[in-house]
């Protein structure tokens, strides 16, 4: 049995009990089989709802959350015990029991709230999760609590526990103490509004997202900076959390921008926004910030362009999705697939250097490229001739020109067999005037028995 | 009869206000290079105007998109970037397009921004933005096949935003027919055999564009275009007769469409 509930104990059900037995004890008893992936879920989005109180939340697996509240708690009425308070109400009213503890470090928190002792010094030593041997040792020793081992020199227990017990005891008692490590990187600027009262329309949030984005740009603006990713957090009254993040080509602390930009990803949202009972909290973070100053605008109106454009990018981007703005970038590769690479428009273009073609050359490579290739069937020559007439679509064609081949060997260096397929491109035009990029895969006879063709790209 | 000249003038008038005439539009005109055409076409196409470009079958999928490329190279604003919106089944059926491709025709792939819409609506919601941006040289939509929300009131709202920023607009149509739009002109275009290199090499690109359509009355015609990288200029081929064949436009499909632009 992993764990029983209220009642169950009321029947002195619990413990080391086996399930026969508890069963044996009460016959109606009603049990359920353990969901560990269940409870870290519940585990995590009640760490999630945890956000609200303060960025420093760390799990404590199986059951435990550690919350780092220092310089938080005087958002609550009665400070330390009022955010308490608001936790394990929150926590009840999901039907949660909940044991909580405030210490000044995270181990003697957890401590305190698994033993339920009043201070840190009336826990017993089996806190410290020593080998069974050693807590009997202790025992026998006469010492029971952890104030019993405060007293005594922490040499001869370092020398008969081991160094990691005297750590952990300085840990417990507060007189070390180490960070936690938080479940989401702490933001470098928060702005949040909370509600007495919850709200639920989505107009409403939208204007405090705006109010909290002037805010924002302020406190940015005083600080030389701006961001490149907002996140909105939206904290239902129930402990649910829905989070909206915004991206953009350039820094910014336009707080217009960002109303525009929040608007445009609310209406995109594929499921709309579930307001329940009302959001009590709306929190507006920038994860990373880095230095903006103030642009000069240029005379002949370049940098208005530029910002329009970087405007139109950030809004697409924000309702399509940052893949679907692509830039192309060239690669440096003689493998056709891999000589044009695409990044999101969003992120910072890098140098490009296109190979550009000889005068005079017809087009060497197709303006429509298959990835992946397209297989057809092919009539040619063995070995090596060309393609005579081939059928792509279910649509014969018949080749009038060629020219090829063209050799490219596959990136044998890279691979660890050291081999690949080699690739016999041509370039045909069919009687009709169309003109195609074909391939064959493979050298005949010696790479492959019966190599397949591909299509692999269209010219005009 | 002076009585009906006037209603007929006055009427004019009313016309005019309603469907401005291209040249008295902002943006003037551009020329495509080749001077038989451009006489044709009366001075050019206009710049901040929708033009539609439909593949003559799906295989010249790639003509027409060079030919639309070739329009925005001509016309778009060099200095600013060329907006490339298409469906993803376009991308699909079509494949992506391709950067040393690009450089291939003379285009610097660094001047576009490919974006890929999920569905139909979402293609013309984005192009809907990009053509009211000022800052965009030239712009592409690329919807999937019949498209059948691009109609009458979809593509005047394009012209008219075309009209108002200044942006050149192109519809790329592959495995479309041609319907009621209100596109400045509508061309089809169809791949067309090459001069040969030497041994018989397939030569430089080389298309059959036919102009089904002009808003402004210019009557339709068909010209074989080889396009010069180098010169970023068509040249017309003279193929064994008239470079330019007459109004009445080769292929019976279009006909229809053709008496019913005239």
């Amino acid at each position: 049995m992993v764990a029983v509930d209220h009642r169950a104990q009321a029947f002195g059900i619990g413990g080391d009990m086996t399930f026969a037995d508890a069963r044996a004890r009460v016959p109606e008893l009603a049990a359920f089989p353990h969901d560990e992936r269940a409870d870290a879920t519940l585990l995590d989005w009640l760490a999630e709802g945890c956000d609200r109180y303060t960025p420093m939340v760390a799990l404590e697996p199986p059951y435990g959350i550690i919350l780092d509240i220092t310089g938080c708690a005087h958002l609550f009425a009665k400070g330390e015990t009022g955010l308490q308070n608001d936790l394990v109400d929150r926590l009840a009213r999901h039907g949660l029991t909940s044991r909580t503890a405030i210490a000044s470090t995270a181990d003697a928190a957890l401590a305190l709230a698994q033993y339920g002792a009043e201070g840190v010094r009336d826990l017993p030593v089996t806190v410290m999760r020593l080998p069974h041997d050693a807590h009997s040792a202790l025992r026998r020793a006469g010492l029971y609590t952890l104030g019993d081992l405060a007293d005594r020199p922490s040499a001869p227990l370092a020398a008969r526990f081991g160094e990691k017990a005297t750590a952990l005891l300085a840990r417990l008692l507060g007189k070390e103490d180490i960070r936690i490590t938080p479940r989401r990187v702490p933001p470098a600027l928060v702005v949040d509004q909370h509600f007495a009262e919850p709200i639920a329309r989505e107009e409403d949030v939208l204007n405090t997202l705006d109010s909290l984005a002037a805010d924002m740009a302020v406190q940015l603006s005083e600080r030389g900076a701006g961001g490149r990713r907002f996140e909105a957090s939206l904290f239902r009254s129930d402990g649910h959390v829905a989070r909206l993040f915004i991206e953009t080509s350039a820094p910014t602390r336009d707080a217009p921008l960002l109303n525009r930009l929040f608007r445009e990803r609310i209406s995109s949202l594929s499921d709309p926004l579930d307001p329940g009972f009302g959001y009590d909290l709306v929190r507006l973070a920038v994860p990373v910030i880095g230095p903006l100053t103030l642009q000069q605008l240029q005379l002949e109106g370049g940098s208005v362009a530029e910002a329009e454009i970087a405007a139109l990018i950030d809004r697409l981007a924000v309702r399509l999705g940052r893949h679907r703005l692509r830039r192309l970038s060239a690669g440096d590769s003689h493998i056709p697939e891999q000589a044009s690479l695409s990044f999101p428009a969003v992120e910072a273009a890098p140098p490009n250097h296109w190979p550009q073609p000889e005068t005079g050359e017809p087009a060497l490579r197709p303006l429509y490229l298959f990835d992946p290739p397209q297989r057809i069937i092919v009539m040619a020559e063995v070995p090596d001739g060309p393609p005579r007439q081939f059928r792509w679509r279910r649509a014969m064609h018949d080749v009038s020109r060629f020219e090829g081949p063209e050799r490219i060997a596959a990136e044998w260096w890279k691979r660890r067999n050291m081999r690949g397929l080699t690739r016999d491109y041509f370039r045909v035009e069919d009687v009709r005037g169309r003109r195609f990029w074909l391939f064959r895969h493979g050298l005949y006879g010696s790479e492959q028995v019966n190599p397949d063709w591909y299509l692999h790209g269209l010219f005009a | 009869m002076i009585r009906l000249t006037h209603s007929l003038s006055a009427l004019r008038q009313r016309v005019a206000l309603i469907n401005p005439a291209p040249a008295a539009k902002a943006g003037g005109m551009f020329l495509l290079g080749d001077d038989m055409v451009d006489a044709r076409l009366g001075g050019g196409l206009g710049r901040a105007a929708l033009h539609e470009i439909f593949a003559g079958q799906e295989e010249d999928a790639g003509a027409a998109a060079v030919f639309a490329l070739i329009l925005a190279l001509r016309g778009g604003n060099a200095t600013k970037p060329i907006l490339w919106v298409r469906d993803d089944r376009v991308e699909r059926s079509v494949g992506q397009i391709y950067g040393p491709g690009l450089v291939e025709l003379g285009a610097d792939p660094d001047r576009f921004v490919m974006v890929t819409a999920p569905d139909e609506l979402a293609t013309l919601r984005a192009a809907g933005d990009s053509v009211k941006c000022g800052a965009v040289g030239a712009l592409v939509i690329e919807p999937y096949g019949k498209a059948r929300t691009l109609d009458l009131t979809a593509t005047r709202r394009l012209a008219l935003a075309a009209a108002s920023s200044g942006v050149l607009t192109l519809l790329l149509r592959v495995g479309a027919e041609p319907s009621a739009s209100a596109a400045q002109t509508r061309w089809s275009v169809c791949a067309a055999s090459s001069e040969p290199l030497a041994a018989n090499a397939p030569g430089i690109v080389t298309l059959n564009v036919n102009l089904l359509r002009h808003r402004s009355g210019v009557a339709g015609f068909e010209a074989c275009l080889e396009w010069n990288r180098d010169q970023q200029i068509c040249v017309s081929q003279t193929r064994g007769g008239a470079a330019l064949s007459g109004g009445i436009p080769s292929s019976a499909f279009f006909g229809t469409d053709q008496a019913k632009a005239a």
